[in-house]
C-alpha cells in the first residue's frame, strides 16, 4: 500500500520456461540487488550504467552462489514505473526464480501487490490512464478470482491452524496490554516466564506450518527428486529413460556425467524435478569430487532420493554407505539392469545382515570381551562413543577392577538399549528399503511403470496426503516467517527482561504478518479479549 | 420571539468538551457565546474526581500543548498527583490527578469569565435553526427554570452563528436508572435535553443510545480508614501542564478497600431489582468501566474487587467510592456498601446510578468534527460515543479550533494517529464508529512508542502556536528546548571517555566494563547507566540559558534530561515507528477531494463502494482502515483519483485557454 518503498516480484509466469525475470522496483532497489550479486570482476550494480546487462551469480545471506545470471540495471526515470527498477534475469523454474525472490525479499524488499507495478507506473506518469485501468482491472478481476480460491484453500486445516495461531498471539498480546494500560486493575501480572513459554508453542506452530508448506511447494513447483548412486550404474539411462528424451550423456566411461541437470516431469499428476547427479565415489578428478560433493548435497536437499543399485554386480560399500545415510521415509532403492544376469542377492538386500554387519546378540554375557575380540567392528567405536564416553577407557582399560562387574553390567544395559536403538533403526531402514524396491531396466524400459508408482506413493506415504492445512502460497509462506521472526524478537526480548511496551511492537508485528493472511488483527480485537479475560474497571 | 445578537460560533454544553471548544474559538479570535444550563455546573466532573491516567494524561498533555486549558486547570485543583507505570518505560507513562471537583469548577468557569470575547450563558438550547444544509443558529426556551414557563413560547430566543458546536454530553434524552424507577434527567438533579436530540433526528442524523454508570458518593464520617490500605500521592508532585509552575493545594491520600462474598451474594440476590439484567436498559455499556453488578456476574471466579475511596475534594465530606458503579435500588445499595471492610457504617450521600442517553453515530462526521450532512454545525464529546472528561475535552478543543478555521476560510486542523492521541481518537470514531462508550487506552495507538507524554510539546506546540493558541513566549521556551536537547545529544555523542575514566563508574552500577574509549552516549544507552551518572563523567557546558536551569546554576533542566535520555535510550525502536510513521504519512497525505463519486470506478465491488459512501475518507490513508477493504481496492481508488485529479486539471486549462 506504501508508495515509495521497494517492491519486487517474479515477472515472468510460474512454469517451466528457461529463463525467469525476478523484477524490482523502487529507490533501493539497486542497493538491494547488490546484496545478493556477485561478479566475476567485483563490479557492483550501482557503478554500471543504466540499461546495461551485467553477467554474474546470485549468491545467499551466506555469500553461497545459488544460481548465474544476467542483470539489467534501468535508472529512474527510463523505467516502467519511473523508479529504479533491476531485473534478475536466472535459470527458469519455480525454483530458482522463488528462492532469488526469498532473498531479495530478505533482503528488504517488499512483496509486490497485485498491479502494483503498473499502479506506480501510472501514478508516476509513465503510463496513461486507459493502460493503467485495463491493467488494473483485470488484475483485479485475477485478485478476486485468487483471493477466492485462496479463501477456499484456508477454509481447510490451514485457516483453523492459521486461526489457532493467532488466538494464541492475541491472547499473549492482550495480557501484554493489560499489564500496560491498566496498572492499578487487580491483574495478576505473568511471568516473563509464563509469556515465553507461550511465545514457544507459537513459534512452534508457526515453524511446524513454514515447514509443512513445502508440501504444497512440491504440488506447486514439483518434487525434488535426486538419482543418486555410484558411477555407471545407470543413473543417467534412468533419466533418459523417464524423461524419454536424450537430455543426459549416457556414457560407459564412469564420471562424466558431471553437471547437475534438472529437469521436470509429470507422474501421475505430480510434478517431479529430478535432479541428476554424478557419481558418488572418491576420485582425484576435481570436477568429480565436486560431482560426488553435489550429489550428497543434493540427496540431502532432495524430497526423495532414489538410490540406483546395479544388479548384475554385487553390492559396493558405496552403496551400503549410501543407503547408510538415506532417509527410509523417502528413499526408493532402484535395481536397474535387471536384463543382465543377476548377480545382486536381493533376499538378502531385505535383511540386516548383508547390508551391515549385524551386532551379535549372544554376545551379551560378555560384552567386554566382545568388543575386545571385534566382534562388530562397524559399530564399535560408534557404540563407545556415543553411548558411554566416560565409562569407555575404564571399560577397556579395566581401571577400576574391584567395580568392573557393575561397571560391566551397567555397561551391558546401555549397550543392549543402543544395540535395541540401532536395530530397531536399522529394521525401520530395512522395511521401507524393501517396500520401496524397484526392479528396472532402463535401457529396456522395464519396471519403469512400476518406478512411477513407487514415486508417488512415496510422497503419499511421507507426507499428508491431500492439501488441506498445508500452506501453499508464497505470499502466505512469507508472511508466516515475518510473523516468525517477530516471535523470534519477542523471545529475545523476554530474556533481556524488555519492558512491555517494546515487547508488544514485535507482538504486534507478529500479528500484523498473520493478518495477510487471515485479516487484520485491530486494537478492537485485543481490547476485546482484555475484557473478556480481565475483570477491569477502576 | 426576538432575534438576538449574532456570534460567530456558538458552543451548546459547558462541560470538558464545551469549555474547551469555547475557550479555542474565542482565543483564535472569534465571538464565542457558550450556553449551559446552569452556570454552577461548568467544567463539572460528573463521574469520579480524577483526571489522566493511561492514555488519558497523554491526551491532556496534548491539549495542553495546543494551548487549551483542562491541564492548566486540573493542576489548580489537583489535590494528588501520581505518575502510573513508573516502572515500565516512559512511553507509557502516565499522569494521572486527584481533583477537587469544586475547585475544578471554579478554576474553569474563572477562565471561561475572563476570556475576551466570549458570552457565557445560561439557558436551555431546544432546536438548530438549518436551512439547505447550513446550520445558522439555535433557539431556546430562556433560562430554563424548574418552574416551566406558563405559555409556550414565551422567552423563547434566537442567537444566530456561523457554526455550531454541540457538547450535550449525556444530557441528550437522559435516562436515570436507580432500580427498577427510571426518570429523565441530564445528571443525577439535572434536567435532560429532550429537545435537541429530537432537532438531530428530525435533520436526519443516525442515533444511537449508549448507557454508563457511576458510584455512590459516601460520607466520611461513616468510613474506618484505619482498617485500609493508603495511597499516597508522588512527592514532589508532577503538574499535568507545561505551564504550571508549582502546585499550592494540600495533597491527599486515597484509600482502598475490597469486596467480599457477602458483597456478592447482596448483589445476585438482588439482581431481579437491577434495571441492567432485567432488560430495563437498552443502551450499551462500557466494557472498561462495568457495574458491580457486571463484575460479580461475569467474573465469578473473583472472591473480591477492589474499591478505590477517592476524596471529593478539600472542603467536602464526599468520598468517590470508585469500583462498585452500581444501578441498584437505594436500600440495595447501602446493604453493599455495609457489607464491605471499613465501610460497616458508612452513609451515603448520593446514591450510584445508571443513565442512559442518546449519542450520533460518529462515522457522520468529518475528522474536523462537523457533520457530513449540515456545514457548519460541529459535535464534541460525549455525543459522539466516547467516555471520559479526557477524550472529550480533546473532541472540544479540535471541534473549536475547525470551527474558527472554517469560518476563517483556512485549511482545516487534523491530527494524524501518528502525531497525537487526538489523532488516534478522531479517526477512530469517525472511521470504524463505535459501539460502546469509546475510550482511550495506549493500545489504540499503532505509534505508542512516538506519542509520549513527555514529548507532547515536542510533538505539538509549534501547530498550537501556529494556530494562535500558543503565545509567543511559550514558542519560544518550545524551541529553546528543543536546541538544547539537540545540542547535548551532539555533546555526549561527541564525548568519548578512556577505559579507566568509564570502567570504575562500571563497576559501581554493576555494569560489564568497557575496552576501548566509548562515547558518553554509548554509555547512555545501557539500562544500568543514568544521565546523572555520565552527567558525573563529563558535565554539560554552562546552559546558554539561566531561565531554564534548575536554581540558575547552568544545569540543564529536568525535561531537557529526560528527553536526552529516552531519545538515547530508546533510539532503536522510536526509530523503526518512526520509519512506520514516515510510510504511514505518505499514503495519509493522499487526499480524496470531498464529495467524491465512488459509483462507477471499475472493479469495486458494490459493499466496497456502500462502505466508501458511508465513511467518505479523507484520505487513501483512513480509506484503507475502513473494514473490509483490499489493497486491490485501494489500488484502484488511487488510480481514480488521480484521475479525477488530472481530468480537472484538464479543465482548468482549458478554461485558462478560452
Amino acid at each position: 500500500m506504501f508508495t515509495d518503498d521497494t517492491i519486487a516480484a517474479i515477472s515472468t509466469p510460474l512454469g517451466h520456461s528457461g529463463i525467469g525475470i525476478v523484477r524490482l522496483s523502487g529507490k533501493d532497489a539497486i542497493k538491494i540487488a547488490d546484496k545478493i550479486f556477485l561478479s566475476p570482476k567485483n563490479k557492483t550494480l550501482k557503478q554500471i550504467l543504466s540499461h546495461r546487462i551485467i553477467y554474474g551469480h546470485i549468491i545467499n545471506l551466506n555469500k553461497e552462489i545459488i544460481d548465474e545470471a544476467l542483470i539489467s540495471v534501468m535508472r529512474s526515470p527510463h523505467t516502467y514505473t519511473k523508479e529504479d527498477v533491476v531485473e534478475i534475469n536466472c535459470h527458469g523454474g519455480p525454483v530458482p526464480l522463488r528462492r532469488i525472490l526469498e532473498l531479495v525479499l530478505k533482503n528488504g524488499a517488499r512483496l509486490a501487490e497485485p498491479g502494483e507495478f503498473t499502479r506506480r507506473a501510472f501514478l508516476n506518469g509513465r503510463i496513461d490512464l486507459a493502460q493503467a485501468e485495463a491493467v488494473l482491472d483485470v488484475i483485479n478481476a485475477m485478485t478476486e478470482q485468487s483471493q477466492k480460491s485462496a479463501i477456499e484453500q484456508l477454509r481447510g486445516g490451514l485457516s483453523k491452524k492459521i486461526e489457532a495461531i493467532r488466538e494464541k498471539l492475541i491472547e499473549l498480546t492482550a495480557f501484554v496490554e493489560a499489564y500496560i494500560d491498566f496498572p492499578e486493575e487487580d491483574i495478576e501480572p505473568m511471568s516473563l516466564t509464563g509469556m515465553k513459554e507461550r511465545a514457544l508453542k507459537i513459534q512452534q506452530s508457526l515453524r511446524e506450518l513454514i515447514e509443512s508448506s513445502h508440501y504444497g511447494m512440491i504440488l506447486r513447483e514439483g518434487l525434488k527428486t535426486a538419482i543418486i548412486g555410484r558411477p555407471n550404474v545407470g543413473k543417467s539411462s534412468l533419466l533418459n529413460a523417464l524423461l524419454e528424451q536424450d537430455r543426459a550423456i549416457v556414457t560407459e566411461v564412469p564420471g562424466t556425467t558431471r553437471d547437475v541437470i534438472e529437469d521436470y516431469l509429470n507422474i501421475q499428476g505430480l510434478p517431479v524435478k529430478i535432479m541428476d547427479t554424478a557419481g558418488i565415489r572418491e576420485v582425484e578428478d576435481i570436477a568429480e569430487k565436486e560431482g560426488v560433493k553435489r550429489s550428497l548435497f543434493a540427496m540431502k536437499d532432495a524430497d526423495l532420493a532414489l538410490i540406483v543399485l546395479d544388479g548384475s554386480e554385487d553390492l559396493h560399500d558405496t552403496d551400503r554407505e549410501l543407503i547408510e545415510k538415506s532417509n527410509p521415509q523417502n528413499t526408493i532403492l532402484v535395481i536397474n539392469k535387471i536384463d543382465l544376469p543377476q548377480k545382486i542377492k536381493l533376499k538378502e538386500s531385505k535383511t540386516h545382515k548383508n547390508v551391515i554387519a549385524s551386532p551379535d546378540t549372544s554376545g551379551r554375557s560378555n560384552l567386554k570381551d566382545e568388543i575386545l575380540r571385534g566382534v562388530y567392528p562397524e559399530q564399535k567405536d560408534e557404540i563407545l562413543r556415543g553411548v558411554y564416553p566416560e565409562q569407555k577407557d575404564e571399560i577397556l582399560r579395566g581401571v577400576y577392577p574391584e567395580q568392573k562387574d557393575e561397571i560391566l553390567r551397567f555397561a551391558q544395559n546401555d549397550m543392549r538399549r543402543a544395540q535395541n536403538d540401532m536395530r530397531r533403526a536399522q529394521n525401520d531402514k530395512l522395511e521401507v528399503l524393501s517396500n520401496h524396491i524397484v526392479k528396472i531396466s532402463a535401457l529396456k524400459g522395464m519396471g519403469l511403470d512400476e518406478l512411477k508408482d513407487k514415486i508417488v506413493e512415496a510422497v503419499l506415504h511421507g507426507k499428508p496426503a491431500n492439501g488441506s492445512g498445508i500452506v501453499t502460497n508464497i505470499r502466505h509462506v512469507n508472511a508466516l516467517e515475518r510473523a516468525l521472526k517477530s516471535i523470534n524478537s519477542f523471545i529475545k526480548e523476554i530474556d533481556k527482561k524488555t519492558s512491555p511496551e517494546f515487547l508488544s511492537v514485535e507482538l504486534r508485528e507478529s500479528l500484523d504478518a498473520i493478518g495477510e493472511i487471515i485479516g487484520i488483527t485491530t486494537p478492537e480485537d485485543i481490547l476485546n479479549r482484555i475484557f473478556s479475560n480481565f475483570c477491569i474497571g477502576k | 420571539m426576538k432575534s438576538n445578537s449574532d456570534y460567530d460560533i456558538i458552543v451548546i454544553g459547558a462541560g470538558h468538551a464545551g469549555c474547551e471548544a469555547a475557550l479555542a474559538s474565542a482565543r483564535m479570535g472569534l465571538s464565542t457565546c457558550i450556553f449551559t444550563m446552569n452556570l454552577d455546573t461548568i467544567g463539572q466532573m460528573s463521574c469520579n474526581p480524577a483526571i489522566g491516567g493511561l492514555a488519558k494524561s497523554h491526551l491532556v498533555k496534548e491539549i495542553d500543548a495546543l494551548g487549551g486549558e483542562m491541564a492548566k486547570i486540573t493542576d489548580k485543583a489537583g489535590i494528588q498527583f501520581k505518575i502510573l507505570n513508573k516502572s515500565k518505560g516512559p512511553a507509557v507513562w502516565a499522569t494521572r490527578v486527584q481533583a477537587d471537583r469544586a475547585l475544578y469548577r471554579k478554576y474553569m468557569r474563572e477562565s471561561l469569565e475572563t476570556q475576551a470575547g466570549l458570552d457565557i450563558r445560561q439557558e436551555k438550547v431546544e432546536e438548530l435553526l438549518v436551512d439547505k444544509n447550513q446550520v445558522y443558529g439555535i433557539k431556546t426556551t430562556g433560562n430554563p427554570s424548574p418552574h416551566p414557563s406558563p405559555a409556550r413560547g414565551e422567552g423563547e430566543r434566537i442567537y444566530n452563528a456561523k457554526a455550531v458546536i454541540i457538547a450535550a454530553g449525556t444530557f441528550l434524552n437522559g435516562l436515570i436508572h436507580i432500580g427498577l424507577e427510571n426518570f429523565p434527567a441530564g445528571r443525577a438533579g439535572e434536567p435532560p435535553s429532550t429537545r435537541l436530540s429530537k432537532s438531530l433526528s428530525d435533520i436526519g442524523f443516525k442515533i444511537g443510545r449508549l448507557k454508563t454508570g457511576t458510584p455512590p458518593r459516601l460520607d466520611v464520617k461513616g468510613i474506618d480508614f484505619s482498617v485500609m490500605s493508603i495511597q499516597e500521592g508522588d512527592v514532589p508532585s508532577s503538574a499535568m501542564s507545561l505551564f504550571t509552575k508549582e502546585i499550592t493545594n494540600s495533597q491527599l491520600p486515597c484509600y482502598m478497600t475490597y469486596t467480599n462474598e457477602r458483597t456478592h451474594k447482596i448483589i445476585l440476590d438482588n439482581l431481579k431489582y437491577s434495571p441492567l439484567y432485567s432488560g430495563v436498559i437498552k443502551g450499551i455499556g462500557p466494557r472498561y468501566c462495568p457495574s458491580i453488578e457486571d463484575k460479580v456476574v461475569k467474573f465469578s471466579d473473583k472472591p473480591k474487587h477492589q474499591i478505590f475511596l477517592e476524596p471529593e475534594g478539600i472542603d467536602t465530606d464526599e468520598y468517590y467510592a470508585n469500583g462498585i458503579s452500581t444501578s441498584l435500588p437505594q436500600e440495595v445499595q447501602v446493604k453493599l456498601v455495609r457489607s464491605i471492610k471499613g465501610l460497616e457504617n458508612a452513609e451515603i450521600k448520593k446514591f450510584g446510578y445508571a443513565i442512559e442517553y442518546d449519542f450520533v453515530y460518529p462515522t457522520q462526521l468529518k475528522p474536523t468534527l462537523e457533520t457530513k450532512p449540515i456545514q457548519g454545525l460541529f459535535l464534541a464529546g460525549q455525543i459522539n460515543g466516547t467516555s471520559g472528561y479526557e477524550e472529550a475535552a480533546a473532541q472540544g478543543l479540535i471541534a473549536g479550533i475547525n470551527a474558527a478555521l472554517k469560518i476563517k476560510g483556512k485549511e482545516p486542523f487534523i491530527l494524524g494517529r501518528h502525531e497525537a492521541y487526538i489523532g488516534v481518537l478522531i479517526d477512530d470514531l469517525v472511521t470504524k464508529g463505535t459501539k460502546e462508550p469509546y475510550r482511550m487506552f495506549t493500545s489504540r495507538a499503532e505509534y505508542r512508542l512516538l506519542l509520549r507524554q513527555d514529548n507532547a510539546d515536542l510533538r505539538l506546540m509549534e501547530k498550537g502556536f501556529n494556530l494562535g493558541l500558543i503565545n509567543n513566549e511559550q514558542f519560544n521556551q518550545l524551541l529553546e528546548k528543543k536546541t538544547l536537547i539537540e545540542a547535548e545529544i551532539k555533546r555526549i555523542k561527541s564525548t568519548r571517555v578512556k577505559p579507566d575514566i568509564i570502567n570504575p563508574v562500571l563497576a559501581k552500577l554493576g555494569g560489564t566494563p568497557v575496552k576501548e574509549n566509548a562515547s558518553l552516549y554509548q554509555l547512555l544507552k545501557r539500562p544500568e547507566i543514568r544521565y546523572a551518572d555520565i552527567a558525573k563523567i563529563s558535565a554539560p557546558h554552562p546552559n546558554p540559558s539561566p531561565l531554564r536551569g534548575s536554581e540558575g546554576r547552568g544545569e540543564l533542566s529536568h525535561d531537557v534530561i529526560i528527553q536526552v535520555e529516552i531519545q538515547t535510550k530508546y533510539k532503536g525502536y522510536i526509530q523503526r515507528q518512526a520509519d512506520l510513521a514516515e510510510k504511514f504519512k505518505k499514503i495519509e497525505e493522499k487526499q480524496i477531494p470531498e464529495g467524491f463519486i465512488y459509483k462507477g470506478i471499475p472493479g469495486l465491488s458494490r459493499e466496497i463502494v456502500e462502505k466508501l459512501e458511508e465513511v467518505r475518507p479523507f484520505n487513501l490513508g483512513q480509506a484503507s482502515r475502513i473494514s473490509g477493504m483490499t489493497p486491490a481496492a485501494i489500488s484502484l481508488l488511487m488510480v481514480a483519483v488521480e484521475r479525477r485529479k488530472r481530468e480537472q486539471n484538464q479543465n482548468v486549462k482549458i478554461k485558462n485557454q478560452n
